[in-house]
C-alpha cells in the first residue's frame, strides 16, 4: 500500500514537473482529522488559529458519546478514521490502551500540566481537561425547607434527604457511571452495594441519561422537575448563568462538594495509530495543550483547563465550585470491573 | 409511425417481461447487497471472529434475563401494536371514506409524532403528564390533591402510549388510503340484500381491508418490536427490549460477540414474523376495482356520522397532537422564573428562544442557524424520497407479479427494518471506511442509510395498491396495442400515484427523523435537525432548553408543512384517478 502510494506521488511529481510551468505551485493544505465525540465544542478563532499557523485544514468527525467514539477508534483500527482522536475520558482509557491504538507523544507542555492528571506513563495519551461530577442541588428548594446541604454519600440515605435524589444508569450515561465509581471509591468494591440498597429504601429515582435527569426530573433546571439533587456537573451552576434569559447574581443551583461525594473525569487525547500526519498531530496536541485552546474550552464545553497558566472565565470564578477531594478508582480497577460493577449495580436497583 | 412501433412491440411484450425480470431484480438487490448484507457481514464477522468469546456469549444468551427481554419485547410490541390499531382504524376509516374541511391539515398533524426525536416528545409527555404536568396540576387544582393523581411516565403505560403517539400515523396513512379506493358498491350490494351493517362490515369490509391492515399492524409491531429512545427515556431503566440490550451490550460494554448474537436472533424473530406476514397476505390480498376517492368519499352530512367524526378527531388530537402542542407552547414561555417568584407554571410570552437560535453567542465553530440545519435535513429527506422511490417503485412492480424469485426475494427485503440500528450503524462504520468504498465524509452516506430504512416502507405503500390492479386490465390495454411504457403511463401510474405519494411521505418523515444512525455519522458541521437539538440539550441552561423546544417546535411546522406539500402533489390524474 505505501509503496503504491508513493508510485502515485513520484508519477504525479513526474507529470507536473513535466508540464514544465514556471510559477510554483502552492502547497496545497494538508488536512488534519480530529475524531471527536459529540458534545466537542471550540471557537472558530481557534481553530482558525492553528490552521493559518501550520497551513491546514482541521476536520472534525463527530462520533456519538464518549464510549461510543473510542469504541469506533477500536472497530477501525487497521484503517484509522482520524489522525487524532480526543475525548477518551479516565473511565474508558484502559479499554482504549488495551486495543492498542494511540501512538506514545510527550508534549514539551506536559511539564506545565500538574501530575494528578497525568495517567499514562507511556504518554499515549495526553490530558486535556477535566470535570467533576457532583450533585447539584436546586438553592431555592434547600433554602425554603430550610434544609442542610448533604455532608457525605451516608448523609443521602437520612430520612431529610428521602425522595430528593435522581440519578442516571450508569450503564448508559457517563455521569452516572462517574457518581457509581464515586461510590466505589468511596465505601469500595464490597460496600457500594450496600449503600445503593440504602438509597434505594430512600426513595432514589433513576433515569437512563443525563438529558431526562437534569431537564425533566431536576427542580432546579428550567424542566421544573420533582427533585431538588440531581448527579451533574460542577461546571452546571455556572452553565445555568451563562445561559440564563437575564444574567442573575447568583446561580440557582449549586454543587455538592463534601469530601468523597464527586468523582473527577478527565479528558484525553492521543495520536491514532498509523497516522501519515503525525507532525501535525503532534502540533495539534502542543494546541490543545496551549494557552489559547485551554483558555477556550470552559465556555465551549463546560469543562476545566488542565493547563494552570489558563485563565479561567468569570462565571466559572464566581459560579463553579470544585471538590477539594474527589473520590477515586484507578483507571485499571474501572476497566477489569466496571462491567461487574454495573451488573450488580442493574441487579440491585432496576430488576 | 407509433401504430407500427406498438405493432411488433406487441409481440416482443411477453417476451421482455421474461427477460427484464432479473435485469430489474439487479437494483434493488445491487442495493441491499451494498447498503445492507455488505456492513451487515463486516460487523457480524469482526463481531464473532473469535471462537472462544463466541463461545462465552452463546453461553450467556441461555441467561434467563435474555428470555426475559425477549419475552418482554415480544408481548409489548403485540400490545402497543393493537392499541395503536384500535386508534388508527377509526382514523382511517374518517380520513378514507369521508371528506370534510381540514382533512389534509388532520391527516398532516397526526403525521408529525412520526419524526420526533425521543427526548423532545418526552419532554411534550412530560409537560403535559408528569407529576408537575399541566393536567396533573390542573386535576391537583381542581380536586384538592396533595400528590399528584396520574403517575404514568417510567410504567409500561408510558411505553404504550408512546408507541401509539408514534405510529398511528402508520395505519392512518397505509389503511386509509387503501379504504379509499375500495369499491363502495360491494358495500351497498350487502346492505340492498338485507345484510346488518356488522355483518356488512364483518363478511366484506373486513376481508377487502384486511390486507392493509395486516400491512400495517406488521410495520408497527416491527417498529414496537426493535423499539428503543422510547423504552430508555419514557419507560425507564427498568424496562429493556432486545434492541436496548443490543444498545448497551454495543456501547456500553463493547461485547461485540453477544451484540451480534442477540442482533441475529432479533432478526430471525423479524425474518420469521415477516414470512409469517407474507403467508396471510397472500391468502388475504385479491385483485379489486380500485375506485376513486372522488365516488367512495362522502361529505358528513347526517347528525350521527359527524358526532362519531368530532370523537374520532378528538381522540386523535388528544393523543397525537396534544403533546406536541404542550411542547410548542412551552417553547414560547419564559421558562425562569421572576426573581423571588417560585411559581411551577411561569408565566409570560417570549419569542427569546427562538430568536437565540439565530444568534453564535459564542463564536462556536460547529453553529449553525435553524435555516442551515433545516437545509441539511431536507437535503437528506429528498434525497432519501428519490432513492426509495426511484429503488420502490420497479421492486414493489415485480413483487405484484408474485413470481417464485419475487417470493422468495419479499422477506429479505424487509430484513433492514428489524436489523439492530447500533449493529448496522457500526457496521456502516466498519464497512465504508475503506476502499473500495470510502464513504464516511460522503454526503451521500445519510441518505443511504435512511434509504435503508425507508425502502421498506415504501414497498409495503406501493404493495397493496399495485396486487389491487387486475391483470385483466393491463393484458387488455397489451391486446389493444400499447407499449409498455404506454400500459405503465396510463394503466400502472394512475393506479400507484396515490400509493406512492404516501410512499414518499413515508420516506420524507422517515428520513427528517431518523436519530439512531444519524448521531452515528453525522458530520458536526452538518448537524441534521434532531442532531441540532440533541445539542441543545446537552448542556444546562435555561436558555438552551428553550432553545431545543423552539427547534423542535420549528421542526414540527416545517415537517407539517412538507406533508402538506407532498399530499397536495397531484401529476396530472396521478392521486385522483
Amino acid at each position: 500500500m505505501k509503496r503504491n502510494a508513493l508510485h502515485t506521488y513520484c508519477v504525479l511529481a513526474l507529470l507536473l514537473t513535466g508540464c514544465g510551468s514556471a510559477t510554483p505551485i502552492p502547497a496545497s493544505p494538508r488536512t488534519l482529522t480530529v475524531m471527536t465525540h459529540d458534545s466537542f465544542a471550540v471557537s472558530e478563532e481557534v481553530v482558525a488559529e492553528f490552521q493559518a499557523q501550520h497551513s491546514a485544514i482541521v476536520q472534525f468527525l463527530a462520533a456519538g458519546d464518549a464510549g461510543t467514539l473510542v469504541n469506533q477508534a477500536i472497530l477501525n483500527k487497521d484503517v484509522p478514521l482520524a489522525d487524532v482522536i480526543f475525548g477518551i475520558d479516565n473511565t474508558l482509557l484502559t479499554r482504549a490502551l488495551e486495543a492498542d491504538i494511540l501512538e506514545a507523544y510527550a508534549s514539551p507542555l506536559l511539564a506545565e500540566i500538574p501530575a494528578q492528571f497525568k495517567l499514562d506513563e507511556e504518554q499515549r495519551v495526553t490530558p486535556v481537561d477535566f470535570g467533576d461530577v457532583c450533585l447539584n442541588y436546586d438553592k431555592a428548594y434547600f433554602a425554603e425547607h430550610n434544609l442542610a446541604l448533604p455532608e457525605s454519600l451516608e448523609d443521602l440515605t437520612a430520612p431529610e434527604y428521602s425522595n430528593l435524589l435522581v440519578v442516571e444508569n450508569p450503564a448508559s450515561s457517563s455521569p452516572g457511571l462517574a457518581f457509581l465509581l464515586a461510590t466505589v471509591g468511596h465505601f469500595g468494591p464490597h460496600g457500594y452495594l450496600d449503600f445503593w440498597v440504602e438509597l434505594r429504601a430512600n426513595g432514589v429515582k433513576v433515569v437512563e441519561d443525563w438529558e431526562t435527569a437534569y431537564f425533566t426530573e431536576f427542580s432546579g433546571s428550567s424542566g421544573k422537575g420533582p427533585y431538588p439533587l440531581v448527579v451533574s456537573y460542577a461546571s452546571s451552576p455556572p452553565a445555568e448563568v451563562i445561559f440564563a434569559e437575564e444574567q442573575p447574581e447568583e446561580a440557582p443551583t449549586g454543587s455538592v462538594i463534601a469530601p468523597d461525594t464527586c468523582f473527577r473525569q478527565i479528558e484525553f487525547v492521543g495520536i491514532l495509530r498509523a497516522t501519515e500526519n503525525r507532525d501535525l498531530a503532534e502540533a495539534w496536541i502542543d494546541f490543545m495543550l496551549s494557552p489559547t485552546f485551554q483558555n477556550d474550552m470552559p465556555m465551549q464545553m463546560f469543562v476545566f483547563p488542565v493547563n494552570p497558566r489558563a485563565e479561567l472565565p468569570t462565571e466559572f470564578i464566581q459560579h463553579a465550585q470544585l471538590a477539594a477531594q474527589p473520590a477515586t478508582v484507578e483507571p485499571d480497577d474501572i476497566t477489569a470491573y466496571r462491567e461487574e460493577w454495573i451488573e450488580s449495580w442493574t441487579n440491585t436497583m432496576l430488576r | 409511425m407509433l401504430n407500427s412501433t406498438n405493432k411488433t412491440a406487441y409481440g416482443k411484450v411477453e417476451k421482455l417481461k421474461v427477460n427484464l425480470q432479473p435485469v430489474l431484480w439487479l437494483l434493488p438487490l445491487a442495493f441491499l447487497g451494498v447498503c445492507y448484507f455488505y456492513p451487515l457481514g463486516a460487523i457480524l464477522r469482526y463481531s464473532l471472529a473469535e471462537g472462544e468469546h463466541t463461545a462465552s456469549a452463546l453461553a450467556a444468551l441461555s441467561d434467563p434475563y435474555v428470555l426475559r427481554t425477549l419475552w418482554f419485547t415480544i408481548w409489548q410490541a403485540a400490545l402497543s401494536t393493537l392499541l395503536t390499531l384500535l386508534v388508527g382504524l377509526p382514523g382511517a376509516y374518517l380520513i378514507g371514506r369521508y371528506r370534510f374541511r381540514g382533512k389534509a391539515l388532520l391527516r398532516a398533524l397526526t403525521a408529525i409524532p412520526f419524526i420526533m426525536p425521543t427526548v423532545v416528545v418526552a419532554a411534550g409527555f412530560n409537560a403535559l403528564l408528569g407529576a408537575r404536568g399541566w393536567i396533573n396540576l390542573g386535576l391537583m387544582r381542581a380536586l384538592q390533591l396533595e400528590t399528584p393523581p396520574l403517575l404514568i411516565v417510567n410504567t409500561l403505560w408510558a411505553i404504550l402510549l408512546a408507541h401509539v403517539f408514534y405510529n398511528t400515523t402508520i395505519v392512518i396513512r397505509l389503511v386509509g388510503d387503501f379504504w379509499a379506493r375500495l369499491d363502495p358498491r360491494m358495500t351497498q350490494a350487502a346492505r340492498n340484500l338485507g345484510a346488518t351493517p356488522w355483518r356488512t362490515f364483518t363478511h366484506i369490509t373486513a376481508p377487502l381491508l384486511s390486507p392493509a391492515v395486516l400491512t400495517a399492524a406488521m410495520l408497527v409491531f416491527i417498529f414496537n418490536f426493535t423499539s428503543f429512545g422510547v423504552i430508555l427515556i419514557l419507560g425507564g431503566p427498568r424496562f429493556a427490549t432486545l434492541e436496548v440490550a443490543i444498545y448497551r451490550q454495543t456501547l456500553n460494554f463493547f461485547n461485540l460477540p453477544l451484540a451480534a448474537l442477540l442482533s441475529l436472533l432479533q432478526l430471525f424473530c423479524t425474518l420469521g414474523l415477516t414470512i409469517a406476514y407474507m403467508r396471510l397476505a397472500a391468502r388475504v390480498s385479491r385483485p379489486l376495482n380500485a375506485c376513486s376517492p372522488q365516488t367512495t368519499q362522502r361529505r358528513l352530512t347526517t347528525l350521527r356520522t359527524r358526532l362519531a367524526a368530532g370523537v374520532i378527531i378528538i381522540v386523535l388530537l388528544a393523543l397525537l397532537v396534544a403533546p406536541l402542542g404542550a411542547l410548542a407552547a412551552r417553547s414560547t414561555f419564559k421558562l425562569e422564573a421572576d426573581r423571588g417568584e417560585r411559581g411551577i407554571v411561569t408565566t409570560g410570552f417570549t419569542l427569546n428562544y427562538y430568536r437565540e437560535l439565530f444568534t453564535n453567542r459564542r463564536q462556536s465553530l460547529f453553529f449553525v442557524t435553524p435555516i442551515e440545519t433545516i437545509g441539511v435535513s431536507l437535503r437528506n429527506a429528498l434525497l432519501t424520497v428519490v432513492l426509495s422511490l426511484g429503488l420502490g417503485l420497479p421492486t414493489a412492480g415485480m413483487l405484484a407479479r408474485r413470481t417464485r424469485l419475487g417470493r422468495w426475494l419479499d422477506p429479505i427485503l424487509m430484513l433492514p427494518l428489524g436489523t439492530s440500528a447500533v449493529t448496522l450503524g457500526f457496521g456502516f462504520i466498519i464497512a465504508f471506511n475503506r476502499p473500495p468504498l470510502n464513504l464516511r465524509a460522503s454526503p451521500l452516506l445519510l441518505p443511504l442509510a435512511h434509504t435503508l430504512v425507508a425502502f421498506p416502507f415504501v414497498i409495503r405503500s406501493l404493495l397493496p395498491a399495485w396486487t389491487s390492479i387486475r391483470p385483466q386490465l393491463r393484458q387488455a390495454a397489451a391486446v389493444l396495442g400499447s407499449s409498455p411504457s404506454r400500459v405503465w403511463r396510463e394503466i400502472d401510474l394512475p393506479l400507484i400515484g396515490r400509493a406512492a405519494i404516501v410512499a414518499a411521505a413515508f420516506a420524507f418523515t422517515i428520513s427528517l427523523g431518523e436519530f439512531g444512525a444519524t448521531a452515528l455519522l453525522s458530520r458536526p458541521e452538518f448537524p441534521t435537525v434532531p442532531v441540532a437539538i440533541f445539542r441543545y440539550l446537552s448542556q444546562p441552561g435555561a436558555l438552551n432548553y428553550g432553545q431545543a423546544l423552539a427547534l423542535s417546535t420549528l421542526l414540527m411546522i416545517f415537517c407539517g408543512g412538507g406533508m402538506l406539500a407532498i399530499e397536495s402533489l397531484r401529476f396530472g390524474t396521478v392521486g385522483e384517478i
